[in-house]
């Protein structure tokens, strides 16, 4: 297997706190790869950094062969890595359906192209009934879905998702788990932050995790959580 | 356009053109009077469309579009008092001329991050410093104003953008009715739709590959562009310009109160606020001056008030209301 996406001692400071410091992995092509780790780790920053919207200072990101750390987030968007928002970023006015469409315009200017690529992936998303609603009517859970309808409409390599996951009862946890994985079977590589643990094990092949913005363990589900230093700074004693 | 025009119903579609006909129509029965209102109606449309695709569109808050009406104005009508080029020809120089304004003003505010508010005032600053400086310019009669002959020769041919009410009549129509289909048509591009997320969460369309700086500056770009054909417009309907006037804040301001009453950011919006704005504006000109009080601030504190009451019963504007009122589909376009 090959890295897809290769993070080379990746830091980032806001003033004197190190947010990110000396991060390194590597997700290889067509696996889910989660990132956990305590509130304030610095997963969203590192996020951030992978998607654009913010410079490192210092380390490099490597995707599919390609130096784009610093580039603009719409550069790095087009060359195949689409993202979710933690707090979810829908275009409030639109409707779901063209929420959708203005995603899969990155890849075509016909509109009824667009169109047809929208409502593909609304079906996937179990969200075509709700085409029509403007994005700012839907539940949170739909909103959360949405955004990963936009981000899929790209057609990307590689998805980024902030914590999908949040706020959604486990019935909704298992049905998104269930959609990354058919999406995941269809060649997509997936680079997760999430909390929820439950959907952390179900679906991902690696984990990292962040600890005060250093990497303190890195593996296999079974191999990460049974760490001792993982268990104290994020399980928690409870979990021995 | 088209895809607009054919999913349409056919109630839509008979208002659309049965309104179009009655103003095609209109100088068989209507005097000089109307006329000069419906000129106005069609001039403000017109201008409400090229601000709109600004902000209704691109989310952008311009409050200096006389800056592109002035240069529009000034440029044109510089050419024909001083070299004798005519408008058809004129208006060719006053697009590029207006438009490379509107480039600077877009580069220094977004390549530099002042957003909202604060490119509002930017858009401000450039209108006013550019009103001082055409107050000191000689070649153009500085604050003493340009005055367009109606005497010398050829300055009643409509090749020189001369002639009777129903010469401006009819291209102040044309101008509104093609600014309606290019911003209806734009709307529903692929260019449209980046606009649209653009406005509403620029990271969000950063993050789905839109070059926002890019999305913008081609919205400011057309939207100058057209703001100088208005001004070219202005300038020969008018005959006469002072910068005080023309690159007035007064002048921005009016030109942004069709599109908010009527709808920001739908394609109808700027003709529908100008049908109700203009006549009403007019009506009371006429009725002060009947009644002999001299109050020439009158105008503006009505427009004001009507902004006030409209925004607050129908804080969306009166057009898709309107629309869903009469039955039309696609209220929100």
């Amino acid at each position: 297997m090959t890295a897809l996406l290769s993070v080379r001692d990746l830091s980032k400071h806001f003033r004197g706190l190190a947010a990110v410091s000396r991060v390194n992995f590597d997700v290889n092509s067509g696996e889910i790869f989660a990132i956990i780790g305590p509130n304030g780790a610095g997963k969203t920053t590192l996020f951030n950094m992978i998607a654009g919207a913010m410079p490192p200072n210092g380390g490099t990101i490597t995707f599919a062969g390609e130096q784009i750390g610093g580039l603009r987030s719409d550069e790095i968007a087009r060359r195949g890595i689409g993202r979710t928002f933690q707090v979810v970023k829908p275009f409030p006015a639109l409707t779901v359906e063209d929420n959708v469409v203005i995603g899969a315009l990155m890849r075509t200017n016909s509109l009824s192209d667009a169109r047809t690529t929208a409502s593909e992936i609304l079906t996937k998303l179990d969200l075509i009934a709700k085409r029509d609603q403007i994005a700012s009517s839907l539940t949170l859970p739909d909103r959360k879905r949405l955004e990963v309808a936009r981000a899929l409409a790209t057609k990307p390599k590689l998805l980024l998702l902030d914590e999908v996951m949040a706020g959604l009862r486990p019935t909704e946890t298992d049905r998104i788990v269930a959609i990354l994985r058919d999406l995941n079977k269809t060649g997509l590589t997936i680079l997760l932050i999430e909390h929820v643990m439950r959907a952390v094990t179900a679906l991902a092949s690696r984990i990292l995790v962040l600890h005060h913005g250093a990497a303190i363990a890195q593996g296999t589900p079974e191999h990460v959580l049974r760490d001792p230093a993982v268990i104290e700074s994020y399980l928690g004693a409870e979990a021995l | 356009m088209t895809n607009i025009w054919y999913h349409t119903n056919w109630r839509g579609k008979a208002i659309c053109l049965l309104l179009l006909l009655a103003f095609v129509a209109a100088p068989i029965v209507a005097d000089r009077y109307l006329l000069s209102v419906l000129i106005l109606v069609f001039y403000f449309a017109y201008l409400g469309h090229a601000w709109n695709l600004l902000m209704g569109f691109a989310g952008q808050l311009s409050l200096g579009h006389a800056l592109y009406l002035g240069l529009g104005a000034y440029t044109a009508t510089a050419l024909w008092t001083l070299f004798g080029v005519g408008p058809w020809i004129g208006v060719f120089i006053a697009i590029p001329v207006a438009a490379a304004a509107g480039m600077l003003v877009g580069w220094l505010g977004w390549r530099f991050a002042i957003e909202g508010v604060y490119f509002a005032l930017l858009t401000i600053a450039f209108a006013e410093f550019t009103r001082i400086g055409f107050d000191h310019l000689g070649i153009t009669g500085a604050s003493a104003g340009l005055f367009l002959s109606v005497s010398s020769e050829g300055a009643d041919k409509w090749w020189n953008l001369g002639g009777g009410p129903l010469l401006y009549y009819y291209i102040s129509l044309i101008l509104a009715v093609a600014a309606t289909v290019l911003v209806a048509g734009l709307r529903q591009s692929s260019l449209g739709y980046r606009w649209l997320a653009v406005r509403e969460d620029p990271e969000a369309a950063q993050a789905v590959g839109i070059n926002i700086f890019r999305a913008r500056m081609i919205a400011m770009l057309i939207s100058s562009s057209m703001t100088a054909v208005g001004g070219v417009f202005y300038g020969f309907y008018y005959r006469n310009l002072f910068p005080s006037q023309v690159f007035d804040i007064g002048r921005s301001i009016e030109l942004i109160l069709a599109p908010i009453i009527g709808g920001l950011g739908t394609i109808f919006g700027p003709v529908v606020g100008a049908i109700i704005l203009t006549p009403l504006g007019e009506g009371l000109t006429g009725l002060m001056q009947s009644l002999g009080i001299n109050a020439p601030g009158a105008k503006l504190i009505f427009y004001g008030i009507m902004l006030m009451i409209i925004i607050s019963l129908r804080p969306d504007g009166v057009w898709p209301w309107l629309a869903r009122q009469m039955g039309l589909n696609g209220s929100r376009k």
